[in-house]
This record gives C-alpha cells, structure tokens and sequence, in this order.
C-alpha cells in the first residue's frame, strides 16, 4: 500500500532522436526546482559524455545506480528501491522507454516509473516519439528501423504533462558531425542510420503531431472543469460532443502482421476515444488443440493486445467469418479491423476470401481493411 | 525563428542560450533588440553577449540597423518580431528590419509569438479575446531556415504567474480552469502550425529529391461518393475522423458515364455537403474508378480511405472482385474504411 494517498505528478519531455537536449532540458528545470527549494534527486541520468549536460548536474543529488552482474557482465540500472526509501518531493529520470536488464524487477523502466509515482513522488522523464508503440510500424515502414523499446500509449496518456523538446533537424545533424551527440565513430554510423535529414524532419513532425494530441485530449473543455490536473479520473473516456461511443473490434489471426493491426486499431481507437476489443476465432476446440506454433502466435498476439489495454475474447466457430460478424452484432461494434489477404490466400474464382466474406457479411457495420505494411 | 503560443514560455531564455553557445564555438554574435521587460534569467545571459542598444526615437524603441550593419556581425539576436517602428523609420515594422539584416548575409535569431502571426492573429483573439495591432506575415514565418517550437505546459506557465503550485508543492488553488484550456488551445495551435510548416518542407524535400513519400504524418481521409448513394453519413464520419486525428478531409467522385439528372441531383447534394464540411472536393474525369482513386490517394498522400458497401453483386462481381475487393486488394498502405449504404 502506497503511503501517501496523492500519486505522484509524471512530466513526460517528448523529444525526436538522441541530441535534440532532452537530458539538458531536464536537467536545467531539475536546477531550478531545487533554487526553489523543492527536494529533488536524480533517479537516472545517461550523461553521453557530452560536457554541456554533465554541468548540469554540478550541485544536484544523484542516487547511485544499482550495480550488478547478468551472465557474467557487469550492469547498471536505476535503483528504484533506495530512490523509494529516500524519498525525494521530485525524481529525474532519463530514458523512460528504457528496456531493464533480464532479471531486473521490472521489465520496462516505465513500470519503475510508476512505482515512484504510486509512492507519490513526482517525476520528470522524457522520451522520443518514435518509442511509442502505435507508431511503430510507421516508423519501421518511414526509416527501416524497428524500435525494440516501447511505451504503450496509455502510459503516455496517463501522463500529467507531455513537452515537446524541439530543435530543427539541421541544427541537430551539426550537433552530430561537431561530435556533441555522439562520439566520432558513434556519429557516422548515426548519420548513415536514423540520422538522415527527411527521416529526421519525418520524426518532428510526429512529435509536434503527437504532443498536439496529447495537450488537446488533456485540456478538453468538458475534462478541466473543476478536476485537478493531479488527480484525473481513469473511469472510461467519453466522448466530448455527445456521439455514440465508438466500438472497435481488431481481428486477431496468426498472420504476423497482426501486431501491426493491432497497433493501428488501438491508435484510431485512442483518438476517437472509442472502445476497443480484439478476437481470435478458433475453428477447432479449445486452444491446445491448435498446432503448437501457431497456439504461440495466438497467444503472443492477444497478450500484446491486452498489453495495450485491449479486451480480448477466444471465440470458437466453424465458420470464421460469420462467427465474427455474429460477435460484432451482439457486442453493438460499430467498426471492425481486419488485416488484408495476403495473395496467395485468395482462392479461385467463385469464392470469396476471408476479407471478402467478412466485408459482404457486415455491410451493416464499418469494416477497415489494413494493408500489411511494406517496406521500399 | 523561435515560436512560443504565449510570452512567458521562455523564448528569449532558449535564444539567448543558444547564442551564448554559438559565441562559444567561435561565431561573431551580438543582440540587437532586447524586450522591453527584461527577467532576470535572461539578463544573465545577456551580460554575456555583445548588446546593440535600442535607438529611442520620439519616445518609441526601434532597432538601430544602421549600427548593426555597419558593425556587421555573422549573428544578430531580434527578442521580439512584432513591433511597428517609428512611422518615419525606413521600415513601418521591425520583421521588416530583420529582412533587410538578412538581405546583409547576417544570420538572425529572432523571436515571435502565435498571437503576431497573420491568419493566426483573428484565432487567438477570439480565444483570449486581447487584440493586438502588431502583425508579422505567416509566409515570413514559412521563409525562415528554420523553426523552433518553444513549448511549455501551460501549469508551468500559470505557476510562474504565481497562481499555481510547482509539481512538487502543495495542492492550493486550482488555475482558473478557463484560463487553461485558452492556453491549451494556444498551444496546441503553435505545434500544428510548426507541424504543417515542417510538413511542406519535407513535401519539398521529398520532391527536389525524386522520393515518393510512402507514409503519411498527417491522417488524410479520402471519402468516395458515387452519384446514386447517400454519403451524408460517411461524410459526417469523415468529417469527425478528420477533427480528431486534426487531419485534412478530401471528398471525391469519378465521373463515369452518362447519368440520369436523378443521379445528378443526387451527387451534388453529396458534394455539397461534402463543402459544407469543408473538405476539399474533386470530381475526376472518366478513367477507371480503382485506378483514380488510388491515383488521387497516392498523389495526395492518402491514409484512410472511406467507401461504400457494394449494393448488390453482379456475374462479373462474383468472378473478379467489387471495385471495393479490387481497391482493398490493391491499396498499398492506406486502410480502407466501407461502410454500410
């Protein structure tokens, strides 16, 4: 049981690459809080050798990180336990979508994070849009690289404030070739990867993108009468005009672009503050009876929903399609997300595919067709 | 170019900081114009700088550009875009006076808040209901290397006001919560803005580079009427969708055929209400109706697009497809939304 009732107040600084001055950002609010005498301590701080950030630190309490050793290699995390027993008014915590090392308490730093919060401590972090999981396949498909260190929306969205950390791309690639980003070997591998100029003017407009969302859903006229922006309320998000609620409804198969699906579906659900449920029909009984394999992606794909805050259901049913479709009807689902047939699974002429049966069964309801995103 | 969505959000703080650190690296900086009500913050770091005074004139504060061209510095710092010069000046206002610096070869840090950008100027008056004279024209804004978005939580702003407690400081009396949904809205006015100047620039990259922009920042919906159908309510949809993505709406139609003035009459009511939605319209002349559709969506950089149930199904439909089956099945990247007729 948290001992203090108030939960603590996240600011979330959103940023677009490495070098932008998220670190020096908050580093330089962290000194001015403490001239206001507010107990502040460093949780967490990647100094990347850059000289100008680490004079930011000069004077500020930094809570040691918990050294250990994984497999034989040394590791550091952030000690979230002594930052718990020492219990700072506010905690600086660098790379909120940080991946701890296996066998750490938690998995993602963002769940340390909200331990800090639920003790009540007041937090400072940042990270870069391009870790926020429904951006994923966006950013994989504009850039070629695949973020391994995801943020789950929500955990964005419960954010007290989210801050745009803006610098001109141009202003950012000669950080990076006077070597402030990274050093010299570091930089030129950079340059030849996220670091190239449309990449990076791609990835800023997202961010100013995103943190316009972000202020919008957070200062809605109907939310901020009376309601502190410290205690928000979580019970159900209405929507603000007075429409019907929106129901989503993401089809889940083995087909591996299915997370890409289920990325996308849960972005459209979030911004048009619908519900949003996802379902597997399983042709067989029960789903051990499923191929080992394909039982794995099965389950892989609705943890990941669930992960995302969706509500997920196993339905069984001979014919997929219209046991879908019968699902959607009795749920009051007012749109359902499909992937899109893949070639070879288009039978002759004369039949229909799955898409094309479930879209002429639902001519009732909307249904989105997302096409698996490629690459080049 | 330093863009804030209120003063107080700490432009000056952020220009000068950088000018600091380019005269660290050796650039020949000095500031030209200061604001008129000075921080202590920012005149610590203006004690750093080499600062070009003011020239009073009728009691009016103008920029002195004779003295900064004659000094001809590599940087010249402009606090302030918005501000009419004296009326016997050269230029009736200052951004007039950073133009002519640039047209020198002087690079310029300057300043500017949303309430001064022409188009935006009428917007944020009905929000905070202060009108101001000064203007400074939003294709200057667009002209300018670049853009720096200075962003804030409008809490932080409040505080410093010393109407709200810091995060860490005691729960006291909440911020009008008027006063901070204006603010919000400012605010998020700023970052759209700076989104759609970014976006042009990396539209005009990708053109003077020969590369096809594959993905959209930016949901656009792309809704398809036909002649005989009600699209009011995929209309409507469309219209929402695109508000709350803060998205572009585009309505379109394939002509196709000779059509009965029933059908006639029919689509232009659509496209009127598309109008009235304010999406932008087009009809597309005779070709096949998949094809231009993706033709438009690709050209337009499409991310949803929005069509109808087919009606009924025809011989040729069961053999090879719907013109819906043959646009999900040929839509690289953009989701199809059908809806029901």
């Amino acid at each position: 049981m948290p001992e203090n009732s108030r939960q603590g107040y996240l600011k979330l600084l959103l940023g677009y690459a490495a070098g932008v001055g998220k670190t020096y950002r908050m580093l330089e609010e962290a000194q001015k809080l403490k001239q206001q005498g507010v107990d502040v301590v460093i949780g967490y701080f990647e100094p990347h050798d850059r000289q100008d950030t680490m004079d930011r630190v000069q004077g500020l309490e930094v809570v040691p990180r918990r050294k250990f050793v994984y497999r034989g290699s040394p590791f550091e995390e952030m000690d979230t336990e002594a930052i718990l027993r020492r219990k700072p008014q506010v905690c600086v915590v660098d790379e909120f979508a940080h991946t701890n090392v296996p066998g750490s308490a938690r998995a993602k730093r963002w769940e340390d994070v909200r331990m800090l919060l639920e003790s009540g401590i007041d937090v400072l972090t940042n990270m870069n849009v391009q870790h926020l999981e429904s951006l994923n396949d966006a950013v994989w498909q504009f850039s070629g690289v695949r973020e391994r260190e995801t943020v789950p929306d929500w955990v964005v969205k419960e954010a007290d404030e989210v801050v745009m950390v803006d610098l001109p791309p141009q202003a950012l690639l000669n950080r990076l070739t006077r070597g402030v980003v990274y050093p010299q070997e570091k930089a030129q591998q950079a340059l030849e990867n996220i670091f190239k100029e449309p990449t990076l003017v791609t990835l800023r407009e997202l961010a100013l993108r995103q943190t316009a969302h972000e202020v919008d859903i957070r200062h809605e006229p109907q939310d901020v009468s009376g309601l502190s922006p410290l205690v928000r309320d979580h019970a159900g998000s209405s929507t603000s005009k007075g429409e019907a609620t929106d129901r989503l409804l993401i089809h889940i198969t083995a087909d591996p672009s299915t997370a890409a699906l289920i990325r996308r579906g849960r972005r459209v659900a979030d911004f048009l503050e619908a519900e949003c449920f996802a379902v597997f029909v399983n042709t067989v009984e029960g789903l051990h009876s499923l191929p080992g394999p394909e039982r794995q992606t099965i389950q892989k794909q609705l943890n990941f929903a669930r992960n995302l805050r969706i509500e997920t259901r196993i339905l069984e049913g001979e014919d997929v399609a219209e046991t879908l479709v019968g699902f959607a009807r009795r749920q009051g689902i007012t749109q359902i997300f499909l992937l899109r047939a893949r070639e070879r699974s288009r039978p002759a002429a004369f039949g229909r595919n799955l898409v094309q049966q479930i879209v002429w069964l639902a001519r009732d309801m909307q249904v989105t067709v997302v096409a698996e995103h490629r690459r080049g | 170019m330093f863009l804030g969505y209120t003063s107080g959000v700490g432009k000056s703080a952020r220009m000068l900081d950088e000018a600091r650190r380019r005269k660290e690296r050796g650039e020949d900086v000095v500031v030209g114009a200061t604001q008129p009500v000075i921080p202590p913050a920012v005149e610590d770091l203006l004690h750093e700088l080499e600062v070009i005074p003011l020239k009073t004139l009728d009691e009016m504060q103008v920029m002195d550009v004779q003295s900064i061209l004659g000094r001809h510095p590599q940087v010249c710092v402009v606090d302030g875009l918005a501000y009419h010069n004296h009326p016997l000046s050269y230029h009736t206002e200052r951004w007039e006076d950073v133009k002519e610096l640039l047209d020198a070869g002087i690079s310029v840090l300057g300043s500017v808040n949303l309430q001064y950008i022409d188009g935006y100027r009428e917007k944020v008056e009905s929000i905070t209901g202060k009108h101001v004279a000064e203007v400074v024209p939003l294709e200057f804004l667009k002209s300018a290397a670049e853009i720096e978005v200075v962003d804030a939580p409008s809490a932080t702003l409040l505080q410093r006001a010393g109407k709200f407690p810091g995060p860490a400081g005691e729960t006291q009396e909440h911020p009008a919560a008027a006063q901070q949904q204006k603010l919000a809205e400012l605010r998020e006015m700023a970052l759209l803005l700076t989104a759609d100047i970014v976006d042009h620039q990396l539209k005009t990259y990708m053109q003077s580079h020969g590369i096809e922009q594959p993905w959209g920042t930016q949901e656009r919906i792309l809704v398809c009427v036909k002649a005989g159908a009600d699209a009011r309510q995929m209309i409507e949809a469309g219209q929402r969708n695109a508000e709350r993505f803060r998205g572009e709406l585009y309505v379109v139609n394939v002509r196709q055929g000779e059509r009965s003035s029933k059908d006639e009459a029919a689509l232009e009511k659509n496209l009127q209400y598309a109008r009235a939605a304010r999406a932008q319209v087009e009809v597309l002349e005779k070709e096949e109706w998949t094809a231009a559709i993706l033709r438009f969506a690709h050209e337009h950089r499409m991310t949803q697009i929005f069509v109808h149930h087919s009606r009924k199904e025809s011989w040729t439909e069961r053999l090879f497809g719907s013109g819906v089956d043959r646009l999900i099945k040929s839509a690289e990247g953009i989701d199809i939304r059908v809806f029901p007729r």
